[in-house]
Formats: C-alpha cells, structure tokens, sequence
C-alpha cells in the first residue's frame, strides 16, 4: 500500500458518522503490552529490538481483521510519511521520531493500528466514528486474545501487565474520546472543563495544534489511571458518567451562545466564513481556528431541535444551507477541511515538500474551493 | 470563602507564594485569575512528576530502603537513578527489585491502587520464575555474542527457544 493511497480521503473514524458525533468525534482505546522473557525497550540492543519486532510483525501481520493489513517501517519511512502518520493518529510523535527498529501494522480502513516498538513493545488500538467506546472494547479485546494465543506477555498477577513506565501498569489501557468543545471556549468555560477532568483523574489534550489549547477546539480526555480498575469498569464510567457530563457541559454553552450571545456567535461565524472563502494565504492554525466555528454552526442547525430564527440565520452564516451556485456545507465537508489540510497530508497529496507559504496558498485554494463550490 | 479581589464570587483558586521565606496566601475566583494573567494548569509531565515524586524520599523506613537506592537489576543493570531520568523501566524484573521504592509512586499514579483488577491473560502465561530465568539467558547470549563466543551462543539461542515453547 502506498500512503497515497489513503491520504487524499479522511478516515473512517473522522467521518462526521457514529453516535453523539456533533460533540464526540471519536473513540479510541489503546492497549500496552510487553513480550515476556525480554527487556523493556529502553535496555534493549538493536538486535533484540529487531527480534522483537520481527517477532510482532509476523503475528501481527496474521491476523484474521476481516480487512486488508499492511506493514510501514516506521524508522525507514521518509519525514513527510512520519508527519503523514501522526497527522492521521496511526502512530505516536514518539514513535515516528523515536530510535532504533521500529514498526506500525494498519488495516486499511484505519479502524485498527498497532505500533511495534514505542515505549512498551506493542500498542495496538481501535479507533471508531463518535461515541462507540464499548465496541471499541470488544473488538481491542478480540484482537488481544489472537495476539496472546502467539505469543507470552509479560504479566504478575499482583501488577497485571508490566509496562515499561508504572503509569501503564495494570490493564495498560487508554481509552480516550475525541471532543469538540468551541462553545466551552467561545464562554471561557474550557479551563473549568480542564479542572474537572483533572479532578477524576483524566488527561486532557489539545489536538491538532499546539500545546492543549488547541485552535481546533477539538480535545482528547483520556483515563489516566490503569491499576485497580477493570477494563469494562473504565469503559463504563466514560459512556454512563464522564462523556454525558461533557455534552451536557458544551450544550449549555451552545444554548447560552444562541440565546444570550447571538451577536457573538454570529460574528465569530461568519468572520470565518468571510476568511475562509476569501483569503489566498492561510496557516494551519488559523484554518482550523475558522473551521471549528463553521462546524460548531452547522451542528447547530442540525442538532439544536427547533428551528428559530436565531438558528435560521446562523445557518445562512455557515453555509448549511444551499445557497446560490453552492450546495449546503456539511460537517463531512469540515471534517474533510481539517484533515486534508494539515501539512503533512497537503504535500504528501500535492506530490512534493512545499515551503510555508505555498503550503498556505495551496491550503487556502483547497479551502476556497471547497466552500464556494460551483454547482 | 469570597474572592479576595472581587468580593463577589466564590475563590476557587488558592494560591501561596513563598518569598525570602515569608510565606503568603491568595484567595481568587477563576474570573479575576484570568484577568490577573494566572493560568491553571493542569498539567504536569510525566518526568517531572516522576522525579518529583521519587526526589522526595518517603521518611518511613520500609520505603527508603537504603538496599533498593544501590541496587542494581540483576537481568538488567538497571538502577532507581537511571529511573528518575528516564522515566521508564529497563526490565519486567525492576518492579521486583524495586518493589518497595516504586510503590509510593505506583499508589500516587493510580489514585491509591497497588493491584492489578480486570484482564488476565487468556491462557496460562510463563510464569515469573520462567520469565526471569528467559531474561537471564538473553544477558548470557548478549555476553557471549560480544564475547565471540559462538558456541556458547548457539547453545544458549537453542536453551532460549526450548523456553518459550
């Protein structure tokens, strides 16, 4: 398989598809595990980890998915494939930069990865589209039974599975819900959200830019404790209590935008609006600033119930309603505008490594085109 | 307790300030902190956290058990200072050798938690006795390929492979 081949489309799990998606995104869940019998990787010589490797590829690349599976050499991969890998959340930033042998097994609708050599020897996780995280479970768990009929983890049944840092220890699993949260922000509610995450105990990360305050809005919480909870208990508390608490958070502020702060909101969206049809240089950061009001206006039109004549005009704003020469923007089409538009994806799909401004001129021209459509 | 700049909201944000040894303590809802240009963070490394947290040596005497300090791994070579650079273990091994010394830090990291509870593996794993003597071999083999001793090696590579069958 060639990059390529996947780059000019976003992946299933980014579709704007599965359940409660105008908030969450996606659901992930990664599993930790180590190989019995050898060292954790930072001790470990070259040789071992490409035995290791070696080892994990085979039966890895084995397994019954119901899907194509392919191999990346991760350490051999040129800069721009790495930077294509992360911008996809196939691997880690840690494990594109990382040293020594290494390797990512994907199937090729990109629900299932699984990095060999990172921190601990094997990662796999299953991503799906909106909130799905017990079907993630299920599968992650299918998919570690294979794994385990092959070969011996490294287990003590006093710390379960022993990972490589005690943080991991335990189940050695991360479930993490991707959410989009430009209400919380626009309120200046998002340090209150980081507040409560931290105070039960979960990570909050920003994704798609810098640093967790992240211009797209959208953010990553993830469990942080992995000792002393089961599996099912983590994925429970996430479905049943964190991920509603959330929504309800984001829909407050969604409704105290459109009944208080019209004003505000309708400049924001269609300030963007303006931008992103118009401008001719754009930088990454900027455009998934813009983008995340657009998709945070479009959502409203399709999931704030119903129709008043605040959300009437906020559609218009946006763009979610046909207008003339121009058919209705969808979050599909945002989505799309996030991803195709990240460094990486631009100039594996342009062919050749661009400098920074003919990045933001070919972003711009992607952006105008796609939301000014001629019918 | 009421911000101490507004008066009006509740203080959410507790802050104390040690300067020249003169200790000092603030009291502010979140709305005058924003606008004071104080930013909650939330967030700590994992290094620093990890340093911070074995850095301070519990003073009950089981946890700062002087013979874990030097020790080093026996599978591994690995030491509790290369620990608090690296972050991340050298061995499976390490969290026997290290029991005691990473315990606080494992009980901080998992809110109180010291137990696995959840998944095992689906069939009978090796068990630690075999996982550890599996460790070992490889550092004999690792010696003896340096050492050019191949037949040694051989002998060792066919020992491993019996091991894990």
């Amino acid at each position: 398989m060639k990059l390529t081949d996947i780059s000019g489309d976003i992946n299933e799990w980014f579709d704007g598809s599965g359940p409660l998606s105008d908030i969450v995104i996606s659901s992930r869940i990664r599993l930790a595990r180590n190989l019995a019998g050898h060292k954790f990787l930072s001790r470990c010589s070259t040789a071992e980890k490409s035995e290791i490797l070696k080892k994990l590829k085979d039966v890895l690349m084995s397994l019954e998915l119901g899907d194509k599976v392919y191999y990346i050499s991760v350490d051999k991969a040129p800069t721009l494939s790495r930077n294509f890998l992360v911008e996809r959340h196939l691997i880690s930033r840690h494990h594109a930069f990382g040293k020594g042998p290494r390797g990512v097994v994907l199937a090729q609708r990109e629900f299932f990865t699984a990095m060999i050599n990172e921190e601990d020897h094997l990662r796999i996780q299953v991503l799906k589209a909106g909130c799905q995280l017990s079907q993630c479970a299920k599968q992650i768990n299918k998919i570690d039974d294979m794994i385990e009929q092959k070969v011996d983890y490294a287990f003590s049944p006093r710390f379960g599975y022993l990972t490589a840092c005690p943080t991991n220890l335990g189940t050695g699993i991360r479930v993490s819900v991707m959410l989009h949260l430009p209400a919380l922000k626009m309120t200046g509610q998002i340090e209150k959200f980081f507040n409560a995450a931290k105070d039960m105990s979960l990570a909050v990360r920003g994704l798609f830019g810098e640093g967790t305050e992240a211009a797209s809005d959208l953010y990553q919480l993830s469990n942080q404790v992995t000792l002393g909870v089961s599996e099912s208990q983590i994925v429970s508390q996430f479905e049943n209590d964190i991920i509603p608490e959330v929504i309800e958070y984001e829909n407050v502020a969604r409704n105290h935008l459109l009944s208080k702060d019209t004003h505000v909101l309708d400049d924001k969206i269609s300030r963007a609006m303006a931008l992103l049809q118009n401008a001719h240089l754009i930088s990454s950061q900027e455009a998934l600033f813009l983008l995340s009001h657009l998709r945070l206006g479009i959502n409203m039109h399709e999931h704030m119930g119903a129709s008043t004549p605040a959300i009437e005009r906020l559609c218009t704003l946006c763009g979610a309603t046909k207008a003339k020469g121009r058919p209705a923007i969808s979050i599909a089409t945002i989505n799309r505008l996030f991803m195709l538009t990240l460094p990486a994806h631009l100039q594996l799909n342009h062919g050749e490594t661009l400098d920074p401004t003919d990045r933001d001129a070919l972003r711009a021209q992607i952006i105008r085109s796609a939301l000014n459509q001629q019918t | 307790m009421l911000c101490q700049i507004c008066n009006n909201k509740d203080a959410t944000i507790h802050l104390t300030e040690i300067t020249d040894g003169a200790r000092s303590e603030m009291h502010i809802c979140e709305q005058c902190a924003a606008e004071q240009g104080i930013a909650v963070k939330s967030h700590i490394p994992i290094n620093e956290l990890l340093s911070s947290l074995l850095a301070v040596q519990p003073s009950d005497d089981e946890l700062s058990d002087p013979s874990e300090q030097q020790a080093a791994c026996p599978i591994c070579g690995f030491t509790l200072d290369q620990f608090r650079k690296e972050g991340v273990l050298g061995c499976p091994n390490d969290y026997e050798v290290f029991e005691k010394s990473l315990r606080p830090l494992v009980e901080k990291a998992h809110n109180g938690q010291t137990a696995h509870c959840g998944k095992l593996p689906s069939r009978t794993s090796l068990d630690t006795k075999k996982q550890i003597e599996l460790l070992g071999l490889r550092r004999q083999l690792e010696a003896a390929v340096q050492n050019e001793d191949y037949e040694l090696a051989a002998k060792l590579r066919d020992k491993i492979g019996e091991s894990e069958k």
